[in-house]
């Protein structure tokens, strides 16, 4: 039942599909380094650690706060923390820990969130304000200060630290996707489904939710930087992940205090984390392009000329 | 214009209320602060005593009654640290973090316009890149970081900044707003270029340039105009992140605010300074939301005439 053109000729055109994502990526300089940057930081977090072995937790006393050198094989490329512990190895490390957190955090609030808000928007009526307000009651609040204020009662684990950013986040999925499924409702291929006697959830499945996908996938996105800064700070202030555990943040934290011998120990985290949320930015802002089918031709356009056909045709006409 | 705000209020009132109710509980949840503030060797009668007198031994109901009881006669108890009242010491942070806050939000505002309508006044001009790929950096660079590397190039190296501390001259100011503001300028920044990229391709834009106005006209006068809502919007909502920032910021720096207090008051289980630092903070957050409606309202008239339900 699919769609197809038969041309005068009689030969069958397929359907035209939008160009193949890898491709569109490609074109985009900055967010192929972008991927290319998260990748690495994805391999590295799976695979780092079984290179490493124990060197993130191995201490050397004798070694102790020695500058970034190539004299050292490997784990002595980045330095050594007071107590002899390689900060490449510790960084590693932590990239492990920082995206456990940031990745579980932003899957649970994208859906938990996303369903929630399609429900609402689709029901409308009671459900959608109480839902809207409890949005509003979650966010009319600072996040840093609710999660510190949960953490302190329920004990700073990994575990409790995703729990509490996910529900921080939840109201800017669940706005969105009320926003998305409010105004499909009324188009006619909702009722069309309604009508046949699809039922509410099938048809928000089915109908709701590829349309609205990619914009909450741009959001989780963009808000993947938003969750990992917020862990950071977090473990930064000594409430979110606790020693013996490593994370990005709590090494800038640790660093601290040998900012004047050592200041390796404090700025090379910091990088670490401003590469990873950066690219997730640029990433954040190619995705919203690629995924929307009225702007995806900017993409394939030389970079040059790219943004500037439809705005400057319009303003100087 | 007054029922549109009435219901405006009444709307925002009621998260303010589950924050001080939230608070209150979990603050509660985080355990009798007795253990924290007898000695080890206290007798049962003196932890019982203690309890009693502040009222800790009551079920929480009881306890939250007596609070909203005390609140509605501005009495917010007295803190367990210092035994002075929790009223005054809260209105003595405040100041310091709402001229760091007031000052940054001016900033990045006034700035994140100019440099904004810039780029988006030739899209993909140099121009417009790199103002997108700094002020997307901006936005992700994590505060607490930013803040060490300040004092780390300014402070320990060049040492032409304080490091800490609010005596002093103007410098003293400079690393916490520093900090504070490259956040909310480089979202806002986005958020500028954005929404005057569409409005600079409106057609109201087309009619101004035809009537002959001027381009410093057109670009502030008809086009940032129309696109001031979403910037409203945005900036509002980074107001409130910004005690997020404070919170960092303070800490770092030894500025004497509110975040600082609240952070303190939290690891020392100071229940009274949290809460009416809490309610405070909260007030402050109903009360600019209901300045930003009110902008809406005086901005765009159709928010003035649909009232929502």
């Amino acid at each position: 039942m699919t769609a197809t053109l038969e041309r005068p000729d009689g030969t069958v055109a397929a359907p035209k599909r939008p160009p193949r994502w890898w491709l569109l990526l490609g074109k985009d300089k900055m967010a192929a380094v972008a991927a290319v940057v998260l990748g690495l930081v994805l391999l590295t977090a799976l695979a780092g650690p079984l290179l490493l072995g124990d060197a993130a937790t191995r201490q050397d006393l004798d070694a102790s706060l020695r500058p970034p050198s190539f004299d050292h094989g490997i784990t002595g490329l980045l330095g050594t923390d007071i107590l002899g512990r390689s900060v490449l190895a510790r960084l590693v490390e932590a990239a492990g820990t920082t995206l456990s957190v940031a990745m579980p955090a932003v899957l649970f609030s994208l859906v938990v969130g996303s369903a929630i808000g399609m429900w609402a928007g689709y029901h409308g009526g009671r459900r959608e304000n109480i839902a809207m307000r409890v949005a509003d009651v979650i966010l009319s609040f600072p996040s840093l200060l609710l999660a510190v204020v949960v953490l302190y009662v329920f004990t700073p684990s990994v575990a409790n630290i995703v729990f509490i950013l996910a529900l921080a986040r939840i109201p800017i999925y669940l706005r969105t996707a009320r926003a998305e499924a409010a105004e499909l409702k009324s188009r006619l291929f909702v009722d069309a489904a309604r009508t046949f006697g699809t039922a509410s959830w099938p048809t928000i499945y089915r109908h709701i939710l590829p349309i609205a996908m990619p914009t909450l996938l741009t959001v989780a996105t963009l808000d993947f930087c938003f969750v990992m800064l917020s862990e950071s700070s977090l473990s930064f202030l000594g409430i979110g992940i606790q020693p013996p555990d490593v994370s990005w943040g709590l090494m800038v934290a640790q660093g601290r205090q040998f900012l004047q011998t050592a200041w390796w120990i404090a700025v090379l985290p910091g990088v670490a984390i401003v590469l990873t949320t950066v690219s997730a930015t640029i990433l954040a802002a190619w995705v919203r392009l690629a995924t929307d089918p009225a702007q995806r031709w900017r993409l394939t356009l030389p970079t040059s000329k790219r943004g500037k056909r439809r705005v400057t045709t319009e303003v100087t006409a | 214009m007054t029922t549109f705000l009435r219901k405006r209020i009444v709307s925002s009132a009621i998260p303010l209320v589950v924050v001080v109710l939230g608070v209150f509980i979990l603050a509660r949840l985080t355990g009798n602060p007795v253990d924290l503030y007898l000695p080890l060797s206290a007798t049962a009668e003196q932890r019982a005593a203690f309890s009693a007198e502040h009222g800790f031994d009551q079920p929480i109901l009881v306890q939250l009654w007596d609070y909203l009881g005390q609140v509605v006669q501005l009495d917010f108890g007295e803190s367990l640290r210092t035994g002075q009242p929790a009223a005054e010491m809260v209105l003595e942070a405040f100041p310091a973090t709402l001229q760091l806050a007031a000052v940054t939000m001016l900033i990045a505002i006034v700035g994140a316009v100019l440099i904004g309508s810039l780029a988006a006044y030739r899209p993909n001009s140099l121009a417009d890149r790199t103002s997108s790929f700094l002020s997307m950096t901006a936005a992700s660079i994590p505060d607490f970081w930013f803040a060490i590397m300040g004092v780390l190039v300014f402070g320990v190296s060049l040492g032409i900044l304080p490091t800490s501390g609010v005596t002093g001259g103007p410098e003293v100011w400079v690393l916490p707003i520093a900090t504070l503001l490259i956040r909310p300028f480089g979202v806002l920044v986005q958020v500028v270029r954005g929404s005057m990229v569409a409005a600079l391709s409106a057609p109201y834009v087309k009619v101004a340039r035809g009537k002959g106005a001027s381009e410093k006209r057109v670009v502030f006068g008809h086009a940032l105009r129309n696109a001031t809502m979403p910037v409203l919007t945005v900036a509002g909502d980074l107001t409130i992140g910004l005690v997020n920032g404070a919170v960092v910021v303070e800490t770092i720096f030894g500025w004497p605010g509110i975040g600082k207090l609240m952070i303190d008051s939290i690891l020392q289980r100071d229940f009274a300074v949290l809460q009416a630092a809490v309610l405070l903070t909260a007030v402050t957050i109903f009360l600019l939301n209901i300045l930003i409606d009110v902008c809406y309202a005086l901005l765009d008239a159709r928010v003035r005439q649909a009232v929502p339900a």
